[in-house]
């Protein structure tokens, strides 16, 4: 500024100045010619339309580069397919496709700025009528009015998307729904306006179409391909973990096909929708509740509007804010509404209800890390419901920790002298943090997240694993957080980041806290075998050594054998014998006494393992990735082994365990379908079928 | 040589007799165990009556089949080995040496035998005290760091060395002067003077101090090591010589002449050999600053580390001598301590041509 004042000529730098300075005193009108009349603002002022508004901030919706958008695309489509099929209790089924665009010539998918995204989903599908709006019209949708938990929450996601392909490449939206093998698949191009957010229906046709039922979206949009960290990929893979039940298949713009079995069988159990609860409603809600209630009194109102609250309540309420039960709602305004609605917030009101929200559940998450992480050691842990602001909510916390046996055992490179100062590989690997909300990945914004703070401030210390001041714990270590809610608080619009409330992050603390418990104990025993059989290596390698030195000092008339026998002798005496494997106790529920775990060994695995999707194995295409082999082969053998060892105690156990884990959730989700569910439930895994032996 | 080969010297017996141990250990089913005199201010004390530091008869032992120490002992009797070897070779090596010849990796594995040369070090002294054996006998040398001048003659692989006719650099002190290796030939000097730093001793040497003084000059830049400590023990016993000791106004430097007069407390048993009873400190005293005059800008403010140090000096037994006490609590109380080199602020031949002479002439030293 200051250069630009010194550059300029004289008489246009006061100009600025006053302009600048003095907008807002009019009465200097020295310049009339430069001031604008309220009837000229006037004219100028209109309404923004949303869609407009948008076009303009799209990074508020998670379209700020053209790498975070294509993922964004990719993820609005497959949380509505997701929502969809849950909601019509549809084991979720759900294929995406990236391909390349480009006009003529082949580019190669990391350097190529077109993109076509392809997302099918085997869900109930679309009434036709419905169409346009869904994915042309901003705003709308089912989600926002109900306080329900969901994936999506504001209805922006797929017609933000599909605005943000128009933007880009002029390109409408495609639309192919079927509601059932009876009914015709409907061919929807869509666009939207804009200006007036109203969608604009390109093209409307019945086509053939070779699913029985479900919806695709097809958009064309402005993109750049990346693998690694918060590319599609791993949204997928971090989508997989925490929805073990749902199948992804994933065709690369590079051509290849990576499937993300099923490996839980269950739906999760439908959430139910919950009246607002009156201590999460801001007064400015409130005033706009009384104004829109079917209620004719205001208790009336208070308790059919809200949850928690009985008639009795009520009218104690309306007692303490000396208001009369009876009073039309709508005639309450002003500071007799304020003082109501304090008189509400002040009233001892019992806690949301709680079943409203389904979390993943220790089990599914089990399986859901088993089978996309590699590791020895798994654990999970749901918390019991908590409420913020009046709405309730769920913490989730897992852990896969260590590398897997095999890999360890892998032929390293030969061991090579050590010069001085070269020390062991530090292993300075920091802990990865998966995020979630509803089930949806976060990927953005991790620093800001309420989880990622949690995990800071988590002492893994105590739990054995490394953690220097204000950083992440060292280790081969994956840490997954998840917060159902029926209202997630995020950060921004873009849902990128959980905000941090103290009960959120109390709730977080202790989740990570048990599963560090468990992590600790496991790390602990672990480390206590390898020191009494490091104990006994040190003596057979240093016996050598000591042998040797006598026999030379003794000048080479020493009987060696004799005497590195009985140092050996010594040595396998103070060591205790062979007693190192029963360091290991094995006791208590769980593997090794930890509930709710997986522990992987060379020998097999020990925990609740639910065998990954039996289906998906045996028409397995070459392209599925090895590690899901090298899982089946665990679990059949470690199947063959449990089968071996006294059987009847152990499946009675498994039916003793699970019967309990259905009661409890049951009790924990007391829906209303919940006879629906059981018939889903009954028909789980062949849980203990061993898979052919090849 | 032949003989050598033949029959084993006495060191070589007693490293030899490490192996024994082990042998005879496993035999009967026992811990192999070593037991080593422990080198700490625990375990020495001070002689009043011969005025040294002694070693006391407290032993630490070492087992082998113990997690802690199985790598050290292991590290021992490769040392040893390593030593028997020399013995038997009739060579001489150094400590670096050592340690690169009984570096090696143990087989199937990563791991080293030594890391570090600090492993092998201590191992070694632990062996000379355990054995009792000198690092000589040992046939262990250390660097060469020390330079005497003055009318002094050795034989030296019997080559005449004459110390007054090598310029000012002198010549240079080999890290074993026993008798065998190091012949004092002829020496008219009326007494020693060691001086803790080189740099100092340099001007005297170019100066021609010890030629008006007739004296020798002797420095083992910083600590003296033990060949400089022994050949100076060498000189006062043999032909009588006085030593004054000539160091910085610190409490590194009360601490070298402490050593130089009754022995160090790491190598408490070699005392008897190389301590000095008689050496007199001659300055740079606490009270010099201000006996000649020296501004405080010159001094340098005692740190921390120089505070502990100091405290810790006055409570050992050599230092309770009342003068002493004064002497240390004096550099206490004026906070700053003051090097040999800031003399030269008065006159670059300020020690040649003032200090030195008058501290002689009023036989101004600390016993």
């Amino acid at each position: 500024m200051t250069r630009k004042h010194a550059t300029t000529p004289s008489s246009s730098a006061p100009a600025s100045a006053t302009s600048e300075t003095e907008p807002s005193v009019p009465k200097k009108a020295a310049k009339p010619a430069q001031q604008v009349t309220a009837v000229e603002m006037g004219a100028r002022q209109r309404e923004i339309s949303v869609a407009e508004f948008f076009t303009k901030n799209r990074h508020l919706l998670g379209f700020d580069n053209p790498r975070k958008a294509l993922l964004t695309c990719v993820k609005e489509a497959v949380d509505n397919a997701l929502d969809a099929c849950e909601e019509a209790g549809i084991l979720p089924d759900v294929t995406v496709k990236l391909e390349v665009v480009s006009n003529g010539v082949p580019i190669a998918p990391s350097q190529a700025t077109r993109f076509r995204v392809t997302v099918t989903d085997n869900g109930p599908g679309i009434v036709r009528q419905q169409i346009p709006r869904i994915f042309a019209k901003l705003l709308y949708g089912s989600k926002f009015h109900r306080l329900r938990m969901s994936r999506g929450q504001q209805g922006i996601g797929i017609s933000a998307a599909g605005m943000y392909g128009q933007l880009t490449t002029g390109k409408p939206v495609k639309i192919i729904s079927r509601t059932s093998s009876r009914a015709a698949a409907h061919f929807f191009e869509v666009q939207i306006d804009t200006k007036k957010n109203e969608p604009l229906v390109h093209e409307s046709k019945q086509i053939e179409w070779d699913q029985p039922q479900g919806t695709q979206v097809m958009l064309e949009v402005e993109g750049k391909y990346q693998k690694g960290r918060a590319s599609v990929e791993e949204w997928l893979e971090q989508t997989s973990i925490a929805n073990p039940h749902i199948k992804l298949t994933y065709h690369t713009p590079e051509g290849e096909t990576k499937e993300y079995s099923r490996a839980y069988h269950e739906l999760p159990p439908s959430p139910r929708e919950i009246k607002p609860h009156p201590y999460g409603i801001e007064f400015g809600m409130f005033l706009k509740m009384l104004q829109d209630t079917k209620g004719h009194s205001l208790s009336g109102f208070l308790a059919s509007d809200f949850c928690r609250v009985s008639p009795q309540l009520a009218d104690e309420i309306c007692k303490e804010a000396k208001v009369s039960p009876h009073t039309k709602p709508r005639d309450l305004k002003g500071g007799d509404a304020e003082r109501f609605y304090r008189t509400i917030q002040e009233t001892k009101i019992m806690a949301p209800p709680t079943n409203c929200i389904s979390p993943i559940g220790e089990k599914a998450i089990l399986s859901g890390l088993y089978k996309q992480i590699k590791g020895e050691f798994y654990t999970a842990v749901s918390r019991p419901p908590a409420v913020y602001r009046g709405n309730p909510f769920i913490i989730e916390a897992g852990l896969a920790y260590g590398s897997r046996p095999e890999d360890r055992n892998k032929p390293q490179q030969p061991a090579v002298p050590k010069a001085e100062g070269e020390g062991e590989e530090e292993d300075s690997e920091l802990a990865r943090v998966i995020r979630y909300a509803n089930r949806v990945p976060l990927l953005y914004q991790q620093s800001a997240c309420a989880t990622f703070k949690a995990v800071l401030g988590t002492t893994w210390k105590n739990y054995g694993v490394a953690q220097s001041r204000g950083a992440l714990p060292a280790g081969p270590m994956v840490i997954f957080v998840h917060m159902a809610s029926v209202w997630v608080p995020f950060t921004s619009e873009s849902k990128e980041a959980i905000a941090d409330y103290d009960e959120i992050q109390k709730e977080i603390r202790l989740a990570l806290r048990e599963c560090g418990r468990r992590l600790g104990l496991f790390v602990r025993r672990r480390e206590r075998a390898a020191s009494e059989f490091r104990r006994r290596n040190i003596f057979e390698l240093y016996i050598e050594e000591v042998v040797e030195a006598c026999n030379r000092l003794k000048g080479g008339k020493l009987l060696k054998d004799k005497l590195k026998m009985q140092l050996q002798q010594i040595a396998t005496s103070r060591t205790g014998g062979m007693k190192t494997d029963e360091a290991l106790g094995k006791a208590g529920v769980g593997p090794e006494g930890l509930p709710h775990s997986i522990i992987v060994t060379g020998e097999g695995v020990e925990g609740d393992v639910e065998p990954v999707d039996q289906a998906r194995t045996d028409t397995a295409p070459s392209s599925v990735p090895v590690e899901t082999d090298l899982l089946g082969d665990e679990v059949s053998s470690e199947v063959e082994s449990e089968k071996k060892r006294t059987k009847p105690a152990e499946a009675q156990g498994k039916a003793a365990k699970s019967s309990k884990g259905k009661a409890g959730q049951a009790a924990l989700f007391d829906s209303p379908d919940r006879s629906s569910r059981r018939n889903t439930s009954k028909k789980p895994v062949p849980a203990s079928q061993p898979r052919g032996k090849k | 040589m032949a003989t050598k080969e033949t029959k084993a010297t006495p060191v070589e017996k007693k490293l030899i007799g490490l192996a024994d141990i082990v042998i005879q250990a496993a035999d009967r089913s026992k811990d192999p165990t070593l037991s080593i005199p422990i080198r700490a201010l625990s375990n020495v004390s001070f002689n009043e009556r011969k005025g040294l530091i002694e070693m006391g008869d407290k032993k630490q032992t070492r087992t082998f089949f113990n997690v802690g120490m199985a790598k050290k002992f292991m590290q021992t009797v490769l040392v040893a080995d390593a030593l028997a070897e020399l013995q038997r070779a009739d060579l001489t090596t150094s400590l670096r040496e050592i340690y690169y010849r009984t570096k090696h990796t143990i087989k199937d594995s990563h791991e080293n035998t030594f890391d570090t040369q600090d492993e092998s070090d201590p191992v070694i002294e632990d062996l000379e005290v355990s054995l009792a054996a000198l690092r000589e006998e040992l046939h262990v040398r250390a660097e060469n760091s020390g330079s005497i001048v003055g009318p002094v003659v050795f034989g030296d692989d019997g080559d005449r060395v004459d110390c007054s006719k090598l310029g000012k650099g002198g010549y240079s002190v080999p890290s074993i002067v026993e008798p065998e290796y190091l012949e004092i030939r002829r020496c008219t000097a009326d007494f020693l003077l060691l001086v803790e730093k080189g740099t100092q001793w340099n001007r005297l040497s170019e100066d021609k101090f010890w030629r008006r003084y007739n004296c020798v000059l002797l420095t083992g830049n910083g600590q003296p090591p033990r060949g400089v400590r022994r050949l100076a023990r060498r000189l006062h016993e043999e032909h009588k010589l006085p030593v004054y000791v000539l160091v910085d106004n610190d409490p590194w430097g009360y601490y070298i002449y402490s050593v130089v007069k009754q022995g160090s407390i790491n190598l408490a048993f070699e005392s008897q050999r190389m301590a000095i009873p008689k050496a007199k400190f001659i300055g740079l005293s606490s009270a010099d600053p201000e006996r000649y005059g020296l501004p405080r800008n010159v001094g340098i403010k005692l740190n921390e580390k120089d505070i502990a140090r100091a405290k810790e000096l006055m409570n050992y037994q050599w230092f309770k001598k009342p003068a002493w006490q004064t002497e240390i609590k004096r550099m206490l109380t004026s906070g700053l301590k003051y090097e040999l080199d800031a003399l030269a602020n008065k006159d670059f031949q300020y020690l040649t041509k003032k200090y030195l002479p008058g501290k002689l002439k009023e036989k101004d030293w600390l016993d």
